[in-house]
């Protein structure tokens, strides 16, 4: 790894590859970094090594990844994989731990293309061993073909847990039931921004699919489900829900949930770029132009962790913004960066024709986000409930941080990455106050844990 | 207008504990503060209640400082999560001892016992974990360590209950000498007070400057970092005699290191940059000292900006260009433990025109 590079590439998702193989064969020193052993992000995990019979499963979205990490497999770039990215700074300066050892380089332009996480929703009982995220459990899936043998429910909102439920359906996974917490209000809202959504039909139909084969297949869905509580002591029993006004109880030993997904905004968040709250996804994400810039120089963005647009979209929003990093670099003209990316930005407008529809249609409610029952734990690092939370705010802990020092809210092994969102819905209603662009934790690094003698490798660069 | 006796600027711990002593005695204060109550350097402290190794001017005020917080619960009804487990200074060779043992005759020679020195054995008695190549160690038995930001709630807390008030987000703008008192003009409206005084830390050098008072006062921003929760294994809190490291475990099992390691700081922006090298150093000085902590992780590293004297030590007393005025600032990274003493020393300042404790050495005008 060389001390500095011209276009360092973060993230090697949808944007991060496609931008790579954009600036490769450009002339410029081109470096990518990614967390994973293998290209192809969190949405294409184990592409180039899924058995064919796997990956016909996961579906043809899915297998177009496959091209894309062949062409990059293919193109010039420092490629280093299993590298943890654990500081970024407005200097551009960026902490890199590369097999065991760390290492802070700097380079020109920096595309952070880090992707979405999983929102983190805390409901009753959701830290008990058998409840997980639904991304997490469609990895498994796709990096070593793990499924649930003994059956799951699945609940929340969102395209993915529809997508993950007939998934699992065409390999045999006992679906117990689908609970759907998408109120039916949403319907009403979402109706105005369907006709902007038909431009992007396909994914409509698709999804449409999905439900009539679920349904085909006997899965029980319910929708408008209310007050979702994990039950068990040790571990997961039983599932509970309200459902048209009465309670109901399923026995299980998995629950895979989704609430949709939020922009991975830590890096950017180090580095100081300013974020807004976007109030239609129900997350913050990097404020940026249409070239990708953030407020800071020469740290740019693309995909999802730029605001949730999808795989398709990320994908050409990597292209375009790699011509904007390629032109800042002075090897494109700014009428060469236009022309050429004048495709990308259509094609990347018509791939989010669909997304208001969608937000609209999967908001997660406000008695989800920010009044969780007082005894829920929201921190899980440090064990703080919801009612801690409003406590402080009630005395006189106006914002996210204060409440953060008073209370060790966000202050645990993951620093807020997991609470940060559902601390800054409740601070906000507890307030009074909207959710804001200050209502998250100011960012403290390192973004990934480092441990003391990785750290102190950092002198051997000297 | 909002109209007080006492108009305190700064709502950090030294502006907190001040405005306390006063409302203890019946004084009416208001306490302002820019950004939120301690949101710079008495938040983001480490927490150290350190008499070991104070520049002597200093010693007869953390001694006194000592005693307030052995009964902190008294004056703020809260014990702000303090352990009295004592701080030491390593040795890691006899020039290191020799070091040490002249720092703690120089105190026993002033007439004070809190510092002494202890042996090889009496260590590893005490650190059983350390790394065997120390050899000895100045230790403070009484010393120990706090959690700032619940101290300075409770401080403030308890200030609250006796009627003093505390704005956040309220900015001094200009300030103004009307008749014997003063106006103060800020971002939330102009505030009249009796009394002005500053404890605004970092930011003290722009206020004294606005007094005509101009004071040599940097900012600088101080990195700490934490670790992962570990299971207890050290009760001092630890320094070395010739290295920069302050090491400590707290209550909650996690470590904090830290030792005078500066970070980049643009002031104006109020924006601070980590500097990973220097933290890299530290952590190496650490593992050597306790080697078996090379896998523990960190999980946050973070500076907050401070105001430091050019000799470290602070000011304290009234200005010597403006009447009613009163300073205490520039505490350069150990004021938290001077802070009961300091604000009960500034209300005996203001109210009765004298201080219990010495405090020429910490006159604005010494340089």
């Amino acid at each position: 790894m060389k001390n500095h590079y011209q276009l360092l590439i973060i993230g090697g998702g949808p944007a991060g590859l496609a931008a790579a193989v954009t600036a490769a064969n450009q002339g410029v020193s081109c470096a990518l970094l990614d967390e994973q052993p293998a290209p192809g992000g969190q949405i294409y995990r184990s592409i180039e090594s899924v058995p064919e019979q796997r990956a016909q499963t996961l579906g043809a979205e899915y297998r177009r990844g496959k091209e894309l990490a062949a062409a990059f497999r293919e193109c010039n770039v420092d490629y280093f994989s299993e590298t943890r990215v654990w500081s970024l700074n407005r200097e551009r300066e960026v902490g890199v731990l590369h097999k065991d050892k760390s290492k802070i380089i700097t380079a020109d332009q920096i595309l952070v293309a880090s992707g979405a996480i999983e929102r983190p929703v805390p409901f009753p009982g959701w830290t008990l061993p058998g409840v997980m995220q639904a991304g997490a459990g469609q990895i498994l899936f796709k990096s070593a073909g793990v499924i649930p043998d003994d059956g799951v429910v699945l609940a929340g909102s969102g395209p993915l847990l529809l997508l993950l439920a007939w998934q699992y359906m065409q390999v045999g996974v006992e679906i117990k039931a689908m609970l759907d917490v998408t109120p039916l209000s949403n319907n009403l809202l979402a109706m105005p921004k369907l006709p902007k959504a038909l431009l992007a039909h396909h994914y409509l139909t698709k999804g449409l699919v999905y439900q009539r084969d679920l349904k085909r297949a006997g899965v029980v869905t319910k929708i408008a489900v209310s007050d979702l509580r994990a039950e068990g002591e040790d571990n997961l029993h039983a599932v509970c829900y309200r459902h048209l006004g009465r309670e109901h109880r399923i026995e299980t030993d998995l629950l895979m949930t989704h609430f949709g997904v939020i922009p991975h905004i830590w890096l950017t968040q180090a580095a100081g770029c300013k974020h807004q709250w976007d109030k239609s996804q129900q997350c913050w994400r990097p404020q940026h132009d249409k070239w990708g810039n953030t407020s800071i120089e020469g740290i740019l963005v693309a995909g999802d962790g730029a605001g949730i647009n999808g795989a398709k979209s990320a994908e050409h929003a990597g292209r375009l913004v790699a011509l904007q990093a390629l032109f800042a670099l002075g090897v494109l003209s700014q009428e060469e960066r236009n022309k050429q990316s004048a495709n990308e930005r259509k094609c990347m407008q018509s791939e989010r024709h669909i997304r208001p529809f969608l937000e609209a249609y999967f908001a997660i409610p406000q008695t989800i986000l920010a009044t969780p029952d007082k005894d829920t734990i929201v921190c899980r690092c440090e064990e703080i409930t919801a009612g801690q939370i409003r406590e402080a705010v009630a005395n006189s802990h106006a914002d996210s941080n204060q409440v953060k020092y008073l209370s060790r809210c966000g202050m645990g092994a993951c620093q807020g990455r997991q609470c940060a969102n559902a601390v800054a819905h409740i601070v906000a209603d507890a307030g009074g106050q909207p959710v804001s662009a200050k209502s998250h934790f100011r960012g403290r690094p390192p973004v990934a844990p480092l441990t003391l003698q990785q750290l102190a490798s950092l002198e051997e660069q000297r | 207008m909002m109209k007080t006796d006492v108009l305190i600027i700064g709502a950090g711990l030294i502006g907190a504990s001040t405005a306390l002593q006063l409302a203890m005695r019946g004084c009416r204060c208001i306490v302002i503060d820019k950004d939120s109550p301690g949101r710079h350097a008495s938040g983001a402290n480490a927490g150290g209640l350190r008499q070991l190794n104070r520049d002597p001017a200093e010693i007869p005020l953390t001694v006194e400082a000592a005693k307030m917080w052995r009964n902190i619960e008294a004056l703020v009804d809260s014990d702000c999560d303090i352990r009295f487990s004592g701080q030491l200074r390593l040795a890691e060779n006899q020039s290191d001892m020799d070091k040490l043992e002249q720092r703690a005759a120089m105190v026993r020679d002033m007439g004070y016992q809190h510092e002494e020195m202890i042996g090889k054995k009496e260590l590893y008695q005490l650190v059983p974990a350390l790394s065997p190549h120390c050899v000895g160690a100045l230790i403070c038995r009484e010393d120990g360590y706090g959690r700032p930001y619940h101290a300075l709630t409770a401080f403030r807390r308890k200030a609250e209950a006796l009627g003093v008030t505390f704005h956040s987000s309220t900015e001094a703008y200009t300030i103004e000498q009307e008749g014997e008192g003063w106006q103060v003009r800020t971002s939330q409206g102009t505030f009249s007070s009796q009394i002005l005084v500053n404890c605004t830390g970092a930011w003290a050098g722009q206020l004294a400057g606005l007094m005509n008072e101009p004071v040599s006062l940097t900012a600088k921003a101080l990195m700490l970092m934490v670790t992962e929760r570990l299971p207890h294994f050290v009760d001092p809190v630890m320094g070395a005699a010739s290295r920069k490291l302050s090491f400590k475990q707290m209550q909650n099992g996690t470590l904090i290191i830290g030792g005078a390691l500066i970070a980049k700081l643009d002031f104006a922006l109020e924006q601070t940059e980590i500097d990973w090298h220097q933290l890299a150093k530290s952590a190496n000085t650490v593992v050597d000292f306790f080697p078996q902590l090379k896998d523990v992780r960190i999980v946050r590293a973070w500076a907050g900006i401070e105001g430091f004297m050019p000799d470290n030590i602070p000011v304290i007393g009234a200005s010597q260009t403006m009447k009613n005025a009163y300073h205490a600032f520039g505490f350069s990274a150990h004021g938290f433990q001077l802070s009961p003493v300091v604000g009960r020393i500034m209300a005996q300042l203001i109210l009765e025109g004298r201080s219990e404790l010495p405090i020429e050495p910490f006159s604005i005008g010494r340089f």
